[in-house]
């Protein structure tokens, strides 16, 4: 397989110069908005279903469907909004820091196709307070498509406006699930909410809002461009199109790659990354970050896709690929997550504040921990908690016993 | 008098922002960039109270959530280094105990080097773990860090003292 001609989010990343956007216009950059902004965006909504495109943010969620269930939500409302989650907090995950600095454009484009579709007029781009080269290179490519006419009044002197907006976190995990950085965005401490109701039916003030992913945005101009179908035929049965993997760990090259959802783990290791580094050996990785599961070396040959993932008890999560080698202290590695739920629980369900602090003291002692006391409280907390942070310690503590409790 | 000042000084910054809810987050920080040891005063949130017409204590809640405020005065560089797994697999605690005894900050300093110039935090992934161990000073990203690279950015930080 060539690695190298699967370009959807970095599309001509490296080619363009972001100070200079007539270069991204000419590698047909906001192509897609203008075929967009002649079509009925009904059939946009249709499209994007048809492509099978998943939310990237790690969910998982079938982006079309929640299009249209922000659109029916709004039965004569007077406002909808687009948010675009840039608050990339997941341990281990650096592929929307990525685009945001590398290819702002495209996140701008899918973001207006995307609002055009359902009728908003106003959106947000959520970046978190320590990612500045993204909040600059956004801001700028921000201003350029105000002076361009690709946003504000009347788009490309047509009917529809969209006026676009950063907003700035100031470090907190939890404002990556949707909710709580809604409630961060009306101004106030990151707590999540109470749902149903959805951001697609109750979101930022109230409104119906579409939130999604900085990489599932950056995606949409290519559905719209070469349709549904030619998008649909990359990727598996029920993972399509294209990922960012971010591997980190020693192997020979780290970093973010573009490639179609089902390669499989030795693929993206041995061939893309050049193997692991001399003297280190592949014990396992942890995938999907923090949130996220434990495989070992048995998952080298199962494809990085939603289904297949799953049916194995693992997930993908946000596309995060630490790699594990015989170097690894696991349990330190495992109390090291716990440590990080700990902090970033923000206390509101009891079982979660307790049960983080609990679960983190009880792994600090390496040489004693009793995984399946462990596994009971987490299942407990899982049980009782609001949001996904209460609801994920199981995750990586339950991988975990399976494949590296000896 | 230095409290009508720093009154004047704070509406002077709160004044850029429009007084609704959602711009709070960028005016706290615009507020605590101004502030040379880098903090919210509770001077300067009493004035984000009155500018947003909210209470004191909403305004405390909001600084007190969010990991990158502080209430409390820092060093004028604030080094956050990240503690999350990779960085951690990579060796980032044997580097946090290094800059502690480097800067000899204690409990007793109240985390800031004798000199003023640094204080030492720790951060969840700051999304740099494919060049891990990584860390932040002030708003500038250091990666494949090394105690020798801490080294030499502690000196030119030191010696230049040049704006970050």
């Amino acid at each position: 397989m060539n690695y190298n001609n699967w370009q959807i989010s970095l599309k001509d990343s490296d080619r363009y110069d972001l100070n200079n956007i007539e270069n991204y216009i000419k590698t047909s950059g906001f192509e897609a908005l203008k075929k967009a902004l002649s079509m009925n965006p009904d059939a946009i909504v249709e499209s994007i279903k048809k492509s099978g495109l998943r939310g990237r943010g790690g969910a998982g969620f079938p982006t079309g469907m929640k299009q249209s269930f922000t659109k029916r939500s709004c039965d004569n409302c007077n406002q909808i909004y687009v948010v675009c989650n840039a608050d990339e907090g997941e341990p281990g995950t650096f592929k929307d820091r990525y685009i945001m600095e590398k290819n702002p454009y495209i996140v701008i484009e899918g973001m207006t196709i995307a609002a055009y579709a359902v009728g908003a007029t106003k959106g947000f781009i959520y970046i978190r307070g320590e990612y500045e080269k993204s909040i600059q290179s956004m801001q700028h490519a921000i201003m350029v498509c105000y002076q361009h006419n690709l946003l504000g009044q009347n788009i490309l002197q047509g009917s529809f406006s969209f006026d676009l907006e950063i907003y700035i976190g100031a470090g907190s995990y939890l404002c990556g699930e949707e909710l709580t950085l809604i409630e961060s965005l009306e101004g106030k401490r990151g707590y999540p909410r109470i749902k149903p109701p959805f951001p697609a039916e109750k979101g930022l003030w109230n409104k119906p809002t579409l939130i999604n992913n900085v990489e599932t945005f950056s995606h949409i101009p290519f559905i719209i461009t070469n349709g549904s179908e030619v998008y649909a035929s990359i990727g598996t049965s029920e993972s399509k199109g294209t990922k960012l993997f971010c591997v980190s760990g020693n192997v020979k090259q780290p970093g973010v790659y573009e490639l179609p959802l089902g390669i499989t783990l030795r693929e993206l290791i041995y061939e893309v990354c050049g193997g692991m580094e001399a003297n280190y050996e592949f014990k396992g990785a942890l995938i999907g970050g923090a949130a996220g599961t434990f495989v070992d070396v048995t998952f080298l040959d199962v494809p990085l896709a939603y289904e297949t993932l799953k049916e194995k008890g693992a997930t993908l999560g946000s596309g995060a690929v630490m790699v594990l080698d015989n170097t690894t202290n696991l349990k330190g590695l495992l109390s090291n997550i716990l440590e990080f739920f700990k902090h970033e629980s923000c206390g509101k369900c009891v079982p979660c504040r307790i049960g983080t602090t609990i679960l983190y003291e009880h792994s600090k002692n390496i040489s004693n921990v009793d995984i399946n006391w462990m596994l009971q409280q987490a299942e407990y907390m899982a049980k009782n908690s609001l949001c996904p942070l209460g609801q994920s310690p199981i995750l990586p503590i339950k991988s975990f016993s399976k494949y590296f409790n000896n | 008098m230095q409290n009508n000042k720093n009154d004047e000084n704070n509406f002077e910054i709160l004044n850029q922002f429009r007084p609704e809810r959602t711009e709070i987050l960028k005016a706290l920080h615009s507020l605590q960039n101004a502030n040379p040891q880098h903090y919210i005063s509770s001077d300067a949130m009493k004035a984000v109270a009155k500018y947003f017409n909210i209470t004191l204590g909403q305004v405390y809640g909001i600084v007190t959530y969010y990991s990158m405020f502080s209430t409390k005065p820092r060093g004028k560089y604030i080094i956050r280094l990240c503690k999350s797994p990779v960085c951690y697999m990579k060796g980032s605690f044997n580097l946090k105990n290094y800059l502690e005894e480097h800067l000899q900050l204690t409990a007793s300093t109240e985390n800031i080097s004798a000199d003023g110039l640094f204080t030492i935090e720790t951060t969840e992934c700051l999304g740099h773990c494919e060049q891990a161990p990584a860390m932040m000073v002030n708003n500038t990203i250091y990666s494949n860090l090394t105690r020798e690279k801490i080294d030499e950015i502690l000196h030119a930080l030191k010696t230049n003292n040049y704006e970050l």
